[in-house]
C-alpha cells in the first residue's frame, strides 16, 4: 500500500500569492485564499525561520507542496529524530525557536525522541507533525496514531488543529510558548484536510515571541543580597537559566562584585571559563572533587537558573548539608521541588541579575577564598592522560588546542560526554550543548548539523561514541550534502562505555552485552555517506593529521581509538552522596 | 474507602478540545493520586470557560501539585476549596 495515494490533487495556488508583508512588518495583503499549508508556511517565514529539518511523507504531503516556494531552506533529514535534533542544534546555540516536519504515524513517533529531549532541556523546539484527515481520526487509518496523546507529556503545550484558520491563533501562540518563561517544546499536529482548506485571508497575525517575564521587586533582589551577606561560606549554583536568560555578563559582575565562588551545572558550563578565579567547574556525579568539598563546607547555596537535577546534587539529604538554600527560577513548580529554600524568587534570572549588580555592596571574602583554594589545590580534578592523544583527555586537549573559541562543542552521550565536560575549556554560553536532562545517544551528530547551518562561520566540533553515533550515523549524508564545517571526533572503544564503566564499578565487573562483536569501519562508513573519514591510528603524524582535518573545510569523521577499560573519574555512584567519589578503578 | 484528608481544587479553564487530557496527562506523569474530576462549561460566564473539579490525595505534594497545573496552558486559575459546598460534597450518593 501506497501511503501517498489519498492524496487530494493539491490546490493550484502558486499565482494567486500576493506578497506577504510589507517592509515594516505590518501586513497589508488583500483578502486573498490560502491553504492551510500554504498559511503555516507563511506564517512560519514571518516567524523569521531560515531552516526546517525534517521528513515529508502522505500525510504532510500539502505541506511539503506549499514550501516548495518558501524563502525557508528545508533540510532533508535520513530520520525524523535526526530532524528533531537538527532544529534543536539550531535552537541551542541561537536561543531562536526552530521547526521540525514529520508525516503522521511513524513519522511522528520518530520525532518523538528529540522532542522528549528538548523538553527536559528546555530548547525551544515547534514539532509540526501531519496527521490523517479529520474524517479518518478514530479509525485507525494508514499511518493514524494518536501524536497528540504522544507528545502531550513530553511538550510544555501540544495542539491537535481542527480548521486552517486556527492556525493564525495556534502558530503565533506556538512560538510564544517556546519562548517564554522557560523555554521548550510545543508540538502542533494538523490533519491534512486542515492542510489543504482554502479559506480567506485578509491579514496574517503578528508573528509569536517571548512574552515579558513577571517584574521582580526590589525588596526580593535586597533580600537576596541580605541572605549572601550574611554567609560565611557562600556558594552560587549556576545553570542552563543563566544561559538561556542571557544573563552570562551579568552573573560573573555579580559573582566578581560579591567575591562568591560558583559552581556550574552541566547545562551552565561555559558561564564562568574553568580558569576564572571564582569558577569552580561542575558539581555532582562526575564533578572534581574539591568542587564536591567545597559544597560540603559553604554555608548558603545560591541557585541560579537550575531545577536541582539528581546528577547535581546526588542524594539530596547529604547535599549541602550545612547549607541553606536560596533558588532563583523562571519556572514557579521548580521552586520547592526538590529543596524547601529560605528564599526563592520565582523570576528571569537574568533580570534579578541586573537588579543586584545594582543595588548590590561589593565584598570580599578573603577567609573564605582561602578555604576554598585549599580544597582546590589539595583535590584536584586528575586529567589522566592528557599529553597522549589516544587517551580520552589526551585527545580531547588535543583539539581544544587546535582549535579557538569561535568554535561550538557538543556531544553524544555517554564516557566521552562527560570527559568533554570535564576537560573541554567552555569559555562562553552557548558554545556548549549536550543532551543533558533525556541523556540521549544519537544526539551529536545531528545537532551539530544543526549548529553548523544556523553558525556556518564557525566551526562545530561533536564528541562522539562509537555507540552513539551508530544511533543517527545516517545524518552523515545530510551533513555532506550541505558541506558543513563539522568534525565529529569518535573516541573509539568499541563498547558502550558508560555502561561498561557502571558494571565495572557496581556490578561485579559482571560486562553484559556492553562489546561491540562486530566492529564497525566508522571513517568507511562516512565515505559511504560522502564525509571524509581519518583514522589518526593509521596516520603517519597522527597529530598533523588531526590539525589539517580540523582545518580544512567541510564535514570530516576523525577516528580515535581508546582503551575500553578508560573510565570517567570521579564517579558518584547513582543514588549515592557527592562526597562519597569513586577516583579510581577497583582492584 | 475512606479519603483521609483529600485535597479539592477548583480550576477554571479554557472550554478546549484536550484541556481535561492536559490536565489528566500531567497527573499521570507526575504521578499524583487523582480520586475525582468533575468538568462542565461556565453557564452564563464568559463563553469558551469551564470549571472543573479535582479531588486530590497528595498531602505532602500539594503545593508541587498545584504550581504545576498553573503551569498548564489551558488552566486559568487553581483555588483551594473545602469540602463543604464542594461537587464532591453533593454528589457523594452516586458514588456508591
Ligand atoms: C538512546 C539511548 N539508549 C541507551 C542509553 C544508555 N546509555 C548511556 S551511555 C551508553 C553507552 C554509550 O556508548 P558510547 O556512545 O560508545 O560512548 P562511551 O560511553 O563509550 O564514551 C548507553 C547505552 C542512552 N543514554 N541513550
Amino acid at each position: 500500500m501506497n501511503d501517498t495515494d489519498t492524496l487530494a490533487a493539491p490546490p493550484d495556488h502558486k499565482e494567486s500569492i500576493a506578497p506577504s508583508a510589507s517592509d515594516n512588518g505590518v501586513s497589508e495583503v488583500q483578502s486573498r485564499e490560502l491553504s492551510g499549508a500554504q498559511l503555516l508556511i507563511e506564517m512560519l517565514e514571518r516567524q523569521g525561520i531560515c531552516h526546517i529539518a525534517g521528513v515529508p511523507g502522505g500525510a504532510n504531503l500539502p505541506i511539503y507542496d506549499a514550501l516548495s516556494g518558501s524563502s525557508i531552506k528545508h533540510v532533508l533529514a535520513r530520520h525524523e529524530q535526526g530532524a528533531g535534533f537538527i532544529a534543536q542544534g539550531m535552537a541551542r546555540v541561537t536561543g531562536e525557536a526552530q521547526v521540525c516536519f514529520a508525516s503522521s504515524g511513524p513519522g511522528a513517533t520518530n520525532l518523538v525522541t528529540a522532542v522528549a529531549d528538548a523538553m527536559l532541556d528546555s530548547i525551544p523546539l515547534v514539532a509540526i507533525t501531519g496527521q490523517v484527515p479529520q474524517a479518518m481520526i478514530g479509525t485507525d487509518a494508514f499511518q493514524e496514531i494518536d501524536t497528540f496523546g504522544l507528545m502531550l507529556p513530553i511538550t510544555k503545550h501540544n495542539w491537535l488543529v481542527h480548521s486552517a484558520r486556527e492556525l493564525m491563533e495556534v502558530i503565533p501562540r506556538a512560538f510564544e510558548l517556546a519562548l517564554s518563561g522557560r523555554p521548550g517544546p510545543v508540538s502542533i499536529d494538523i490533519p491534512k484536510d486542515v492542510q489543504n482548506e482554502l479559506i480567506q485571508v485578509d491579514v496574517l497575525p503578528q508573528p509569536g515571541g517571548r512574552l515579558p517575564d513577571p517584574p521582580v521587586l526590589d525588596a526580593e533582589v535586597d533580600a537576596l543580597l541580605a541572605r549572601i551577606s550574611a554567609a560565611k561560606q557562600p556558594v552560587l549554583m549556576i545553570g542552563g537559566g543563566i544561559v538561556y536568560s542571557g544573563a552570562t555578563q551579568e552573573l560573573r559582575e555579580f559573582a566578581e562584585q560579591l567575591d562568591v565562588p560558583a559552581v556550574q551545572t552541566f547545562m551552565g558550563l561555559g558561564v564562568l571559563p574553568a580558569d576564572h578565579r571564582l569558577s569552580l567547574g561542575m558539581l555532582g556525579m562526575h564533578g572534581a572533587p574539591f568542587t564536591n568539598l567545597v559544597l560540603e563546607e559553604c554555608d548558603l547555596l545560591v541557585g541560579l537558573g537550575v531545577r536541582f537535577d539528581d546528577r547535581a546534587t546526588g542524594k539530596v539529604a547529604a547535599f549541602c548539608p550545612q547549607a541553606e538554600i536560596v533558588h532563583v527560577d523562571i519556572d514557579h513548580s521548580e521552586i520547592g521541588k526538590v529543596f524547601k529554600p529560605v528564599l526563592s524568587i520565582t523570576a528571569d534570572v537574568g533580570e534579578v541579575l541586573r537588579m543586584a549588580v545594582e543595588r548590590l555592596q561589593p565584598a570580599t571574602r578573603p577567609q573564605w577564598q582561602s578555604v576554598v583554594q585549599g580544597l582546590k589545590r589539595d583535590h584536584p580534578l586528575q586529567l589522566d592522560g592528557h599529553n597522549d592523544l589516544f587517551r580520552p583527555y589526551g585527545a580531547i586537549k588535543a583539539v581544544a588546542s587546535l582549535l579557538d573559541e569561535r568554535a561550538n562543542v557538543t556531544t553524544d552521550v555517554g564516557q566521552h560526554q562527560m570527559w568533554v565536560a570535564q576537560a573541554y575549556p567552555m569559555v562562553r554560553p552557548r558554545q556548549w550543548i549536550s543532551s543533558g536532562g533525556l541523556g540521549t545517544m544519537g544526539f551529536g551528530l545531528p545537532a551539530a548539523i544543526g549548529m553548523a547551518l544556523a553558525q556556518p562561520d564557525r566551526k562545530c566540533i561533536c564528541f562522539s561514541g562509537d555507540g552513539s553515533l551508530m544511533m543517527n550515523i545516517q545524518e552523515f549524508a545530510t551533513a555532506a550534502e550541505h558541506n558543513l564545517d563539522l568534525k565529529v571526533i569518535i573516541l573509539n572503544n568499541n563498547h558502550l562505555g558508560l555502561v561498561r564503566q557502571q558494571q565495572t564499578l557496581f556490578y561485579r565487573k559482571n560486562l553484559s552485552a556492553v562489546e561491540f562483536e562486530q566492529r564497525t569501519n566508522f571513517p568507511m562508513a562516512a565515505a559511504a555517506m560522502g564525509v571524509k573519514g581519518v583514522d589518526l591510528s593509521e596516520c603517519e603524524d597522527p597529530h598533523d593529521a588531526l590539525r589539517q582535518a580540523l582545518s580544512e573545510h567541510g564535514p570530516c569523521l576523525i577516528n580515535i581509538p581508546i582503551s575500553e577499560t578508560e573510565m570517567v573519574f570521579p564517579m558518584v555512584a547513582p543514588g549515592g552522596a557527592n562526597k562519597d567519589m569513586i577516583t579510581g578503578a577497583p582492584a | 474507602m475512606t479519603v483521609t484528608d483529600p485535597a479539592i481544587l477548583k480550576l477554571t479553564v479554557n472550554n478546549h478540545p484536550g484541556v481535561l487530557s492536559h490536565v489528566a496527562g500531567l497527573f499521570a506523569r507526575r504521578a499524583y493520586n487523582l480520586e475525582g474530576v468533575m468538568v462542565r462549561p461556565v453557564p452564563g460566564g464568559p463563553p469558551h470557560l469551564s470549571r472543573m473539579w479535582l479531588l486530590v490525595n497528595e498531602e505532602d505534594r500539594l503545593q508541587q501539585l498545584i504550581r504545576q497545573t498553573e503551569k498548564l496552558v489551558d488552566v486559568i486559575s487553581v483555588e483551594q476549596h473545602p469540602m463543604k459546598g464542594s461537587v464532591f460534597e453533593s454528589t457523594q450518593q452516586y458514588f456508591t
